[in-house]
């Protein structure tokens, strides 16, 4: 029976010698391992993998292609759904959606769809000249983009295939949004997988344009009034980085994972040949427990640190992917529970020294679900560090808010939109990360494609 | 690709670079700033906007060579480009928000130290051409090392001050300040200071002495730019605030200047910021 076979190992880099290099990790599957993986799928009638899917995937159908070694036929498949196979396929938290709702999953282990996603979307890539163009009428409407990451990205395709003359504005010099800035090389290659998930968006007549900061550079207003364009849509992503509010968060030697991340990835500051310097010192503090925590630790310890994750909550209450956190223990990252920053301390020249932390013990659950962590009196430790990086998420970057009128946004700063990306000015859509606050690729290219199809009947009713 | 259509040497190591930047230009505000890249493999480095002018497209950039990447954009000749330039970044200058008769009952005392003195520039000259006469201290360490003396007499009311006596008054911008007020019966209801971190705070002091509200512009180490990364935040009044989206000027009677030197100096001792240790791929 094929559900005997149990799931098929994906190939991964030895983590002794990845933990100093910053190529991917996961080498994905070959032909024949995806094709066995493949097999393992029950074709279940009613899936219950789609449903946990945010953007319905039609799993089944494209895994039964894999099996019968249909690739365009599978990528065609996924196509219908997602814009970023390769993307999802890799960053996804597969243990939570899909694969966590696989009935395989309850006696065995689930079918590896995220790595077969992977696999799909990797050939797609590599094939890409062999496939066909969609035929492209234009429809003479133009539609502005802000921000050029999964959400802006997903809405781009989608309203190109549609006929409509599609410009993206993106604020930095390079082109993905967190794909290039936030989630590392070796997790999810920059030329290999990102630069031609971009150039497949191009191929479809989308234009994109970097150094431009809509706000600064030009107002939504401008671009409605006297650049032409017909509606905007803002996937401008989260903003400025939270700290603690605890004392010593300024010391040299503190940042933000976002800066030492935008160091490491988007200025590659890791490779001798780029100018922009990063320090990660000699035992690196991360504070937090989401994915870009783990990103942070695993780069602070391939920069040649000790680097340690310090987290308030138990590990079953870590939001990062379980790969990823299975991947950092492997490279031995030291994950310090239960443990929360007082106080940051620093020497004589306004260096980190250390950290002072406290012990904490989980108590009733809170409003998220999880249970809430209360601190152990008089527990308090140090922990000897010269660099401490905070992860504990961003707010909204207020630019968007205070430069457009009739833009409603929530008490959080962020933006407020509907379900299909309708904000509170007509003409205006939104979604990703502006709209919920921090969350996921997959969310946010949901989100971005829900905007293309209102923005299309916005414009198909104007 | 930002082609940088004029150069020339105000003074040793300062360059005066007009860039093409068709947009930036036409939205530009005194006060604000910009991100450059020389090439590809280059750092983001956020300078103050020293002129702009929308009709011929053009932003002004004035740069000190300290480091590897001022020298890089230092080293660039007219006819060469930057590989991105992307603003205009920040706040304007809160004197924007004020109508022209408020201004115009207002003394306005601008005090410029070294690099620092181009960027006062655009905000002398909006202010005269909302009828305001602003009295501009320019402070330099020799008379070689001033710059835009000329193109702020033409906006403003020129004082100079020399810390070796080459030019004007001989002592530093707080002892002409200190002059004027005392011993030539100047009064100022408002106080703008941009230069180096150590005289913004010196100034901010004197000031402060003699109650005059003060704002100063911080030149944080930024990453992005744009309000993502945090490498710029500072302390005013005991918050934490980000220089890139809530300043670069802040109120300089509140700025902890202490800690905002130590953080600018962070990656002074990198070895990459080095120009003779630090071999990139442009320079073979």
């Amino acid at each position: 029976m094929a559900n005997r076979i149990p799931r098929v190992a994906v190939r991964e880099q030895d983590p002794a010698i990845r933990a100093t290099n910053f190529e991917e990790v996961c080498y994905g599957y070959n032909n024949e391992e995806a094709r066995l993986e493949a097999s393992r799928c029950l074709g279940c009638k009613n899936p219950r993998c789609v449903n946990s899917c945010p953007v319905h995937i039609n799993i089944p159908a494209f895994i039964h292609e894999v099996a019968e070694g249909n690739l365009a036929a599978a990528a065609s498949i996924i196509s219908a759904d997602s814009s970023l196979p390769s993307v999802c396929g890799r960053v996804c938290p597969q243990e939570t959606q899909c694969e966590g709702s696989c009935v395989l999953g309850i006696k065995s282990e689930p079918v590896a769809i995220g790595k077969l996603e992977r696999f799909v979307g990797d050939w797609a890539i590599e094939n890409a000249s062999t496939l066909p163009l969609p035929e492209i009428t234009p429809n003479g409407h133009r539609v502005a983009i802000i921000g050029s990451g999964p959400a802006g990205l997903a809405c781009a395709s989608d309203l190109a295939r549609a006929g409509y003359d599609v410009t993206i504005f993106e604020a930095l010099h390079a082109v993905g949004g967190v794909l290039v800035y936030g989630i590392p090389e070796f997790r999810l290659p920059k030329e290999r997988i990102v630069a031609r998930e971009v150039e497949a968006v191009k191929r479809l007549g989308v234009k994109i344009e970097t150094d431009v900061i809509v706000g600064r550079t030009m107002t939504i207003d401008q671009l409605l009034d006297e650049q032409g364009f017909d509606a905007v849509f803002v996937g401008s992503g989260a903003g400025l980085p939270r700290f603690m509010g605890i004392d010593g968060e300024n010391l040299n030697g503190v940042c933000s994972a976002n800066e030492f991340l935008t160091r490491a990835n988007l200025m590659h500051a890791y490779d001798p040949d780029y100018d922009t310097p990063i320090y990660a010192g000699k035992r690196a503090v991360v504070v937090g427990g989401g994915n870009v925590a783990m990103d942070a630790v695993r780069t602070a310890r391939r920069l040649g640190a000790e680097a340690i994750i310090v987290y308030r909550r138990s590990e079953a209450e870590l939001p990062a992917r379980a790969e990823e956190v299975h991947h950092a223990k492997q490279e031995g990252i030291e994950f310090r529970m239960l443990t929360n920053p007082v106080r940051i301390n620093g020497d004589e020249n306004g260096w980190v020294k250390g950290i002072e932390c406290i012990e904490m013990e989980l108590g009733e659950p809170d409003e998220s679900g999880r249970r809430s962590p209360v601190a152990k009196e008089g527990s308090n430790f140090n922990i000897d560090c010269d660099v401490v990086i905070m992860a504990l998420g961003t707010s909204p970057n207020p630019l968007i808010k205070t430069t457009t009128k009739g833009l409603e946004t929530n008490r959080r700063g962020c933006i407020v939109a509907d379900e299909e990306g309708h904000t509170t000015r007509e003409g205006v859509f939104a979604g990703g990360d502006a709209v919920t606050g921090a969350a996921t690729v997959i969310l946010a290219m949901g989100a971005g494609r829900k905007a293309a199809k209102a923005i299309d009947e916005y414009l198909k009713s104007k | 690709m930002y082609e940088i259509v004029s150069r020339r040497e105000l003074a040793p190591n300062i360059v005066e670079m007009k860039v093409a930047a068709p947009r930036i230009a036409s939205s530009a505000k005194p006060g604000q700033f910009l991100i450059v890249r020389t090439d590809p493999e280059g750092e983001r480095i956020p300078l103050t906007i020293c002129d702009y002018d929308p009709s011929q497209g053009t932003v002004t950039l004035v740069t000190q060579t300290v480091g590897l990447s001022s020298k890089k954009i230092n080293d660039l000749q007219q006819g060469d480009s930057f590989a991105d330039v992307a603003g205009p970044l920040g706040c304007p200058s809160d004197l924007l928000d004020l109508p022209d008769e408020k201004l115009q009952s207002m003394k306005i005392l601008f005090v410029a130290g070294g690099v620092g003195t181009a960027p006062v520039y655009p905000q002398v000259k909006w202010l005269r051409q909302h009828g305001v006469d602003a009295d501009v201290i320019i402070g330099a360490k020799s008379k070689n090392m001033f710059t835009y003396v000329d193109e702020m007499r033409s906006v403003g009311n020129v004082y100079l001050c020399t810390d070796d006596g080459s030019e004007g008054f001989h002592g530093m911008v707080t002892g002409l300040m200190k002059d004027l007020i005392e011993n030539q019966g100047k009064r100022y209801d408002h106080c703008v200071v941009i230069g180096p971190m150590i005289m913004m705070k010196f100034a901010a002091l004197a000031t402060r002495e003699y109650g005059i509200p003060t704002v100063v512009s911080l030149n944080a180490l930024m990453v992005d730019g744009t309000g993502m990364c945090g490498a710029c935040r500072v302390t005013v009044d005991g918050q934490t605030r980000f220089t890139c989206v809530e300043g670069p000027e802040f109120d300089g009677h509140k700025v902890d200047f202490d800690e905002a030197m130590r953080r600018q100096n962070m990656y002074r001792n990198n070895p990459k910021n080095n120009p003779e240790t630090h071999k990139c791929k442009c320079h073979g």
